[in-house]
């Protein structure tokens, strides 16, 4: 506890204010910690803004959504009708409708230009393992949150998209029925649905949603901020203690932050006032069909953000199931044959092999896509114990380890691509491709990661004047 | 051919079981000619709104849409309470159909879909919404199978009868036979006229056109704000971004 700290009677009327409020919560003391006195690397490049931008857009999606609920009625018989009185009738409603549409993709765009950047420079390496988790769970609960959003307008695809979804739950062995019950609340999605997911999208959600964007933050001020170079500046520092390579977040990135916000507002903005369905990406054409329990639309796509997984659900067929029983068995093989253990765990992982070879067959193939799905983004969860590569930023990893990050951009667009498309027999090879490369790409990371030539790393980061 | 086969038993089950098909009605079938109109164009829209109280609201309602909201496109109030407003609506209400739900069902087999956002709901990979109808608009012909006694070319057994048939006139669908790989197959050739309607092909043409931009403009009434506003919020934008730009390049200056 910081002791009470007396101010000249002379002093102005701010300082005495800030005096005052210091001495009763540490006002002065945070702003210090995470700004004036945060020293972050100097060297961070454009890949850097997009952490402030997810940021700035969760704001814009709070905001806008708290007047969105003041006009929006969660009934499956109104619902519909409300956005459209949103578009019509309430002051300046369709320019916040089109921001919090709009600002949901934007969310998604950044928050995967910004795991990506951390992909590309080691960001989640030991000590931002926690860094990288609770980034995991914003993503988790982001999806969640779209999800549940999406339902809301109550148009065509918002019922079937949520039927859809829901209803894989309905795959999962002994539970599954009652568990899409419990979501659904209903037989089908219907107004108990519409209520719930409200409720969930508009508070119980955030509020996940926040505690962790509060606690990734934390973290990140703890251990501090990785950098392109992927070097440590805690390691170098002067006789203050201040890294020789950091410099104050306030006001160096508070302007950079500033005007990247400039930037993206532009693009943002160019969207929401000239293309705001986005050509059917951002809001899809057949949901301004009010949502209809009968009539089931002739193709069903979830929007962009959700089509990768997606793509990874749908390659899963009773075919890839051999596929993927084949590849259990040859890695639990490779397993017990060339890695030293008891041999107790050999039996362990023999026996359970056989155990999901047995469950593969009597499962069926829709359930594995579930899981598949599932697995595509909580894998994401175990990166940092994934990569064993001796350097953390690609700068200074082989080159064909560039090669192979850039393929998997590729394949993460394909199947982005090819979720949003009607499946055909040519698209569903190319998807089980793809998600055969995804998972290999990580599971197979502990053993390629180490593989070839490394670059030196520097021992103070690469920062060119500008 | 199979495919088609398949769509067309898909079509008959759920026009037997009463379904709308809306749902197919964006999806495949013939290319859809570009509609005409402009939404800058005040004459065309108000034509449009015209020929739409006068024949659309009828059947279809447009439950969202303001009677009062016309004034957007230059029609003043006292304009709209005599010429627009063909029911005993008040002029603050919205467009609601002449005919009830029931009664749509009973005549047609179907409800006719509210019209509020009809043309942003039909995009699809041929085209705009508005695309998509003024080519379902000009797409009518005669078809005494059908239960009206209409068909049409993009949207196969609907259930809308052909309610401009007087300005157009009736026609026959022309097909032709073909060999396609090895099976025949009946390729749509074009429309032929049977007898003339009170307007000219162009004079039709140049109808459904204002009426399909009227639907255009409805769908969203404040899209002509959103993009007057959207290009001073982009000069604004682009101003602070020399700004903020300058005032990083200032501070970063120091850093070497």
């Amino acid at each position: 506890m910081a002791e009470f700290h007396e101010i000249s009677p002379n002093a102005p009327l701010s300082a005495k204010a800030l005096n005052w409020v210091d001495n009763r919560f540490p006002l002065s003391k945070l702003f210090k910690e995470h700004m004036s006195e945060y020293y972050a690397p100097k060297n961070f490049n454009i890949w850097y803004i997009f952490g402030s931008l997810s940021l700035l857009v969760l704001v814009i999606q709070i905001v806008t959504g708290i007047f969105l609920v003041m006009h929006y009625k969660p009934d499956a018989a109104l619902a519909f009708a409300s956005v459209e009185y949103i578009m019509r009738d309430v002051p300046w409603g369709w320019l916040i409708r089109y921001m919090h549409s709009t600002g949901a993709s934007a969310f998604f765009l950044m928050v995967y230009l910004h795991m990506f950047r951390g992909l590309l420079y080691g960001s989640y390496r030991k000590p931002r393992e926690l860094v990288w988790l609770f980034g995991c769970g914003i993503f988790l609960a982001l999806m969640a949150e779209a999800f549940m959003g999406y339902l809301l307008p109550w148009g065509q695809m918002s019922y079937w998209g949520a039927q859809v979804i829901v209803n894989l739950f309905s795959a999962i062995p002994f539970i599954g029925p009652d568990l899409a019950l419990l979501i659904r609340g209903d037989f089908v999605v219907g107004d108990a649905t519409l209520n719930r997911f409200f409720s969930f999208h508009v508070i119980a959600v955030p509020l996940v949603l926040l505690g962790l964007v509060v606690a990734h933050i934390i973290a990140l001020h703890e251990v501090g901020s990785n950098n392109p170079d992927g070097v440590e500046i805690k390691a170098d520092k002067d006789a203050n203690g201040i890294p020789r390579d950091g410099i104050p977040f306030h006001p160096y990135y508070t302007v950079h932050d500033i005007f990247g916000v400039s930037v993206f507002l532009f693009v943002f903005s160019a969207i929401i006032f000239f293309a705001p369905e986005m050509g059917g990406y951002f809001l899809e054409y057949n949901n301004f069909i009010p949502a209809n329990p009968y009539v089931t639309p002739a193709h069903i796509a979830p929007v962009w953000y959700f089509t990768p997984f997606y793509s990874m659900l749908r390659a899963v067929t009773t075919e890839l199931m051999y596929v993927l029983m084949a590849v259990t068995v040859l890695g639990a093989g490779l397993a017990v044959a060339k890695v030293k253990m008891p041999t107790l765990f050999k039996g362990v992982i023999a026996i359970g092999a056989v155990v999901i070879v047995a469950l593969m067959l009597l499962i069926e193939a829709k359930f594995w896509g579930v899981v598949a799905m599932g697995s595509g983004v909580v894998i994401l969860f175990f990166l940092p114990w994934l990569d064993n590569s001796e350097v953390k930023s690609m700068r200074y990893r082989p080159t064909w380890h560039k090669y192979l990050y850039a393929v998997f951009v590729v394949d993460f667009l394909v199947l982005g691509y090819l979720g949003i498309q009607p499946p055909s027999d040519i698209a569903n090879r190319v998807s089980q491709a793809g998600t055969l490369f995804y998972f290999g790409f990580f599971l197979l990371m502990p053993w390629w990661s180490r593989v070839g030539v490394f670059k030196p790393v520097p021992s103070r980061v690469v920062y060119k004047p500008h | 051919m199979k495919t088609s086969f398949i769509k067309k038993v898909a079509l008959g089950l759920s026009l037997a079981s009463g379904l709308s098909l809306s749902a197919f009605a964006n999806t495949a079938g013939p290319a859809w000619d570009k509609a005409p109109g402009q939404i800058s164009d005040q004459t065309s829209l108000q034509n449009g709104a015209k020929t739409f109280v006068a024949y659309c609201l009828n059947c279809h309602g447009a439950e969202y849409m303001r009677y009062n909201r016309l004034q957007d496109i230059g029609f003043t109030l006292d304009q709209i309470k005599t010429e627009l407003v063909l029911t005993d609506a008040k002029v603050g209400d919205t467009m609601k159909s002449v005919i009830s739900l029931k009664e749509g069902k009973a005549w047609f087999g179907n409800n006719p879909p509210d019209l509020s956002v009809i043309a942003r709901s039909r995009a699809g990979a041929n085209g705009s919404g508005a695309d998509y109808l003024y080519t379902y608009l000009r797409g009518f012909y005669r078809d005494g199978a059908s239960l009206t006694g209409w068909n049409n070319i993009v949207f196969p057994n609907v259930g809308m009868p052909h309610v401009l048939w007087e300005l157009q006139g009736d026609r026959k669908a022309v097909y032709e036979e073909v060999e396609v790989h090895g099976q025949k197959t009946h390729v749509f050739k074009g429309f032929e006229q049977v007898t003339p309607g009170t307007l000219t092909t162009e004079q039709y043409d140049q109808t459904v056109g204002d009426l399909v931009n009227y639907l255009q403009w409805m769908g969203e009434p404040a899209q002509t704000t959103r993009k007057k506003l959207g290009i001073w919020v982009l000069i604004f934008l682009a101003g602070l971004t020399v700004v903020t730009w300058r005032l990083n390049k200032s501070f970063w200056k120091d850093i070497k």
